[in-house]
């Protein structure tokens, strides 16, 4: 037993098998996917780069009840408010630190009209840090670009909520 | 006053021509061993800078020079700044000898083996320069742990040197070469290239003994308070003694830059190829291993060096210069 383990030891045969288990392992197929050139898939909920949503006749989905504000634990959105002259309530700023933010899908979960969304977009990185800083204008344009996404998403998890 | 300036540059000229293709090979073989790495573990590795990802270096390179070089304030600033340098250039300065075919060496000396165990032995000094003037506690204790490392393996890749110039009877790595035409040395020393190439691993901080790096205990050991080009050129200091250390297991070991046999379309390939392709084969394994076997402990190293390789090889000389004594096979005779 003990002249075995010698033998095994002085010829180094785990560290031989091991190598070889190695290179047959060199040839196998890939358990990871090419990033850039190939995606995952990714959930209904996942929780992306956020959007403002609009009504089908373009009308901002956002009643400025500052929900998601009061909500957030990063303290990441900035909402200022005034009447429209339609007597309605909409916001004249939003804004979202996207460094602050933490994405924990809060401001999605509060809001009541669906307007605040985390989108399935994480890949929005910049090279400064004020380009982080999504205003108002920003995040619409963002709901607009992935609004068919968007849509598609809060359908396919209505039954849930 | 002319003569001198022509020795001059044509020296220069020649440096050039080692240096610039030593130093680009170190930034493929960084992706080379990145890719292997990958490979073992089923990933895919850096593939997406240029074809197959082979100037991933050059863009992390670029990185490293756009980035900002920070010096601690209660460091000791010359001592910090010089440690890189003293790094790198011992880590290229050993190339000068290496021998890539017959006559095609920059410096033909005689006592070539000697020189590259010594400048390798001072590349000791870079780390625990690092180590030292950062004047923070893991790059410190990361110095110590390489220094000491470093001295132990090399008592025994001294005494396997040794095995191989009984052998060879030369102290010139170009007649090491020549000496092997018939038989490479990694057949009849067969153990003691094994050893070597233990050694090698741990004389150049690579898994399974980068204790000096164990990022688990060390952070980054001597390197943790280096940033931007000076860390950059730690690492391609590290790299350039890997490559060397893979240069003279294969001309010491492996034949150089001679053919495995002398027939025909292997012979008709120039030896420089054939030295690269060894020291290739070489780092591949050094990569394979990194990708495969744990991380030693402390006192396991101390352990491995001391009391297992110093006495096995020491009785290698024994054996083989008895060896060479009883069948009169001395060279120089």
């Amino acid at each position: 037993m003990k002249i075995s383990r010698l033998l095994k030891t002085i010829f180094m045969i785990d560290f031989v098998t091991g190598l070889l288990i190695a290179i047959k392992e060199t040839f196998k197929a890939k358990k990871t996917i090419n990033y850039p050139f190939e995606k995952g898939s990714l959930g209904t909920r996942s929780r992306g780069e956020h959007a403002l949503r609009r009504y089908p006749n373009g009308e901002e989905r956002c009643i400025a009840c500052k929900l998601c504000e009061a909500v957030c634990p990063a303290q990441a959105i900035t909402i200022e408010s005034k009447e429209r002259d339609d007597g309605s309530r909409k916001t004249v700023r939003y804004d979202i630190d996207m460094l602050k933010c933490i994405y924990c899908g809060l401001c999605e979960e509060s809001c009541p009209v669906d307007a605040i969304v985390q989108g399935p977009n994480f890949e929005f990185a910049t090279e400064s840090r004020e380009e982080l800083y999504y205003t108002k204008e920003k995040l619409l344009e963002n709901g607009d670009r992935w609004e068919n996404i968007l849509a598609a998403n809060i359908k396919a998890d209505s039954s849930h909520r | 006053m002319d003569s001198y300036f022509s020795i001059l540059f044509t020296e220069v000229y020649k440096i050039l021509f080692l240096l610039v293709p030593v130093l680009v090979s170190v930034a493929m073989i960084v992706w080379l061993d990145r890719r292997v790495w990958a490979f073992v573990q089923k990933r895919r590795g850096p593939n997406v800078v240029g074809p197959f990802g082979l100037f991933q270096s050059l863009a992390d390179a670029l990185k490293y020079i756009f980035k900002e070089i920070i010096i601690p304030a209660s460091s000791n600033k010359l001592v910090f700044v010089l440690a890189p340098v003293v790094t790198m250039t011992l880590a290229l300065i050993s190339w000068a000898v290496i021998p890539f075919g017959e006559d095609f060496v920059l410096a033909d000396i005689n006592v070539g083996i000697l020189y590259l165990f010594a400048v390798s032995s001072l590349g000791v000094y870079g780390i625990i320069m690092g180590g030292w003037a950062s004047n923070s506690k893991y790059p410190f204790l990361g110095a110590i742990r390489s220094a000491a490392q470093m001295v132990s393996y090399e008592v025994s890749i001294g005494v396997i040197i040794i095995n191989v110039l009984l052998c060879v009877g030369s102290l010139n790595l170009s007649d090491i070469v020549v000496a092997q035409q018939n038989l490479w040395f990694v057949i009849p020393l067969f153990p003691m290239f094994v050893i070597f190439f233990i050694s090698a691993l741990a004389e150049t901080n690579r898994p399974p003994f980068d204790l000096p790096e164990a990022e688990a205990e060390l952070v980054a050991g001597y390197q943790t308070e280096y940033s931007g080009m000076m860390y950059a050129m730690f690492w391609l200091g590290e790299y350039a003694n890997i490559l060397l250390m893979c240069a003279m297991g294969s001309i010491l070991f492996l034949g150089g830059w001679l053919s495995p046999i002398d027939i025909f379309p292997f012979n008709a390939i120039p030896g420089p190829f054939w030295l690269i392709f060894k020291i290739l084969f070489l780092f591949i394994l050094f990569a394979l291993v990194k990708a495969t076997v744990p991380r030693y402990r402390y006192d396991q190293l101390m352990k491995l060096g001391w009391k297992i390789f110093l006495p096995f090889s020491l009785f290698y000389v024994v054996l083989t210069s008895s060896f060479l004594l009883y069948f009169d096979l001395l060279p120089g005779k």
